[in-house]
């Protein structure tokens, strides 16, 4: 009951902004075409959820989490050598300060030209532009710590393979984490604007075609049901961060 | 063991056990600046089963020096050997305990205690067993599923000698244990440390900069010069067995603690002038 009640109450801003958002455009004050009404948009929502909305959200999650999950696995295991053996660090460092600050939407065009507009190219870059968060907090994390730790395990008799796997990476654990929920956003990001440059399905590519042809509560529809998706994600994935680091509290 | 013993087991070394440390020179290589000495010709000896306390002013070295012998920083001069072997590396049977406690904290009490068990590879079993045991006898009982995140300073140093004395070592290297702990829990982990030992003599090297610990603790205490770090003097510190706050007040443990106290404030006044040129 009252954590129904708490829920409602944190999300009173978004349904006073619901509310704006309809009797805007009710109102007339602004105009339909550019501002579907609110409860149209759900209306199309519901009529669109098991039909093609349901096909390219899918399609667009099977990318994503693909390229995502991959990120998570390569990153991890990338940030924790980086920092620990110097020949990584050497190699990879000055490729990642180049990768770090450059707009990753900037490859698409590129990525189109050597991978198609299918899948892969939309894999390739949700996973480069993933990674580089996620790299870089696993190395922050296995840099920072505690010596004391490390040398706890090893005069306990663990090989350097344990020392990485049972030491370093949990002790790295909430750094990593944050840098995976940083990753996860920009996942969205990227698979959106790859599809809304050119492809042949996916949510991006589906708002792009709904608004072409001037269907726009369809169009709204299809932001609504992506956000809610992005939404969930961030949200699950904060409450298994909270599960992993429960011992910190 | 009955009481007409003597504290210590020294007089039975047998040959090779305990702590050779000779001709030391350690230098500490700022990210800047030139090298420093920070150990400078340390020789002494830890016999087998003798408490040993190590004691000096702040950045003379003593840590190092612990760490050296733990086989966690590589050797520039000098040799160190433990019973009979030459320090080359970190090992089981050389146990840490660390002022920080060290603890993992994403382990709990009995996942911490464990892990050195596992590494052992003593069959599930007698990993559990052993690991209650000390459990036990660090008086944490009933904490076995807590993070140390939800415990004291004073408990979290209890998990942590839990987990050292757990593997069974014959050698114990201590680094501050009880720095981090207000006085009160100080001196309960000092009397439990010291009924601990007495029960199951090991070698013990321990460092601390509290001259009253040391001489509570120790059989002998070696007393460490500002930087660069030399042994300064060996101090004879044998007590006779009784509860610590008896011991505390016995002439002899004020005599040497009063004694032990005169060199240390040369040298922490040489620490604090900036070390010796």
């Amino acid at each position: 009951m009252t954590a129904s009640l708490s829920i409602l109450w944190r999300s009173l801003p978004l349904i006073l902004l619901a509310a704006a958002w309809e009797i805007a455009a009710r109102s007339g004050l602004v105009s339909q075409y550019l501002l579907p009404p609110f409860s149209d948009v759900m209306a199309t929502l519901a009529s669109m959820a098991s039909g093609d909305l349901y096909y390219h959200l899918m399609r667009s999650i099977w990318r994503g989490g693909l390229a995502f999950a991959g990120a998570v696995v390569f990153g991890v295991a990338a940030g924790v050598m980086i920092a620990w053996y110097l020949p990584v660090r050497i190699v990879l460092n000055p490729i990642l300060r180049c990768l770090y600050p450059m707009p990753k939407v900037a490859l698409i065009p590129l990525i189109i030209i050597w991978l198609g507009i299918g899948d892969a190219s939309k894999i390739a870059l949700i996973f480069i532009g993933c990674l580089v968060p996620i790299v870089m907090s696993a190395y922050n994390g296995a840099r920072g710590v505690d010596h004391t730790l490390l040398w706890t395990a090893r005069s306990m008799g663990a090989t350097e393979g344990q020392v990485l796997r049972e030491v370093v990476v949990p002790a790295a654990l909430p750094d990593i984490l944050s840098g995976i929920r940083i990753a996860l956003a920009l996942a969205f990001i990227l698979m959106v604007a790859a599809e809304l440059v050119i492809s042949n399905d996916g949510i991006g590519y589906l708002i792009d075609v709904l608004g072409e042809s001037g269907d726009y509560s369809g169009m709204f529809a299809g932001v609504v049901a992506i956000s809610a998706v992005g939404f969930a994600a961030d949200r699950a994935c904060v409450a298994l961060s909270r599960r992993l680091l429960a011992w910190r509290e | 063991m009955s009481g007409v013993e003597s504290v210590n087991a020294a007089d039975t070394a047998t040959a090779g056990a305990g702590i050779a440390v000779s001709g030391v020179v350690h230098q500490y290589r700022p990210p800047r600046g030139r090298p420093v000495l920070a150990l400078d010709n340390i020789t002494f000896e830890v016999k087998d089963r003798e408490f040993v306390a190590v004691l000096g002013p702040s950045g003379c070295g003593k840590s190092t020096l612990l760490y050296l012998i733990g086989g966690f920083m590589p050797l520039q001069g000098g040799s160190i050997v433990v019973n009979g072997r030459t320090v080359a590396a970190p090992g089981p049977d050389r146990g840490i305990v660390f002022q920080n406690f060290a603890l993992f904290p994403w382990k709990t009490v009995k996942q911490n205690v464990l892990y050195g068990l596992e590494k052992q590879g003593l069959p599930k079993d007698e990993r559990l067993q052993r690991a209650q045991h000390y459990i036990d006898m660090v008086e944490l009982a009933g904490f076995e599923d807590n993070f140390p995140s939800q415990l004291s300073g004073g408990m979290k140093q209890r998990v942590a000698i839990a987990r050292t004395l757990a593997t069974q070592p014959n050698t114990l290297l201590m680094d501050e244990p009880f720095g981090a702990l207000d006085a009160q829990t100080r001196t309960i982990m000092q009397e439990e440390l010291l009924a601990i030992w007495q029960r199951s003599p090991m070698t013990v090297l321990f460092i601390t900069h509290d001259v009253r610990e040391a001489v509570l603790l120790a059989d002998r205490v070696a007393v460490m010069t500002a930087r660069p770090g030399r042994i300064k003097d060996i101090i004879d510190t044998r007590l006779p067995r009784a509860p610590i706050h008896d011991l505390m007040r016995m002439p002899e443990y004020i005599d040497k603690v009063e004694y032990i106290w005169g060199l240390v404030k040369e040298e922490a006044i040489a620490a604090g002038a900036g070390g010796r040129a």
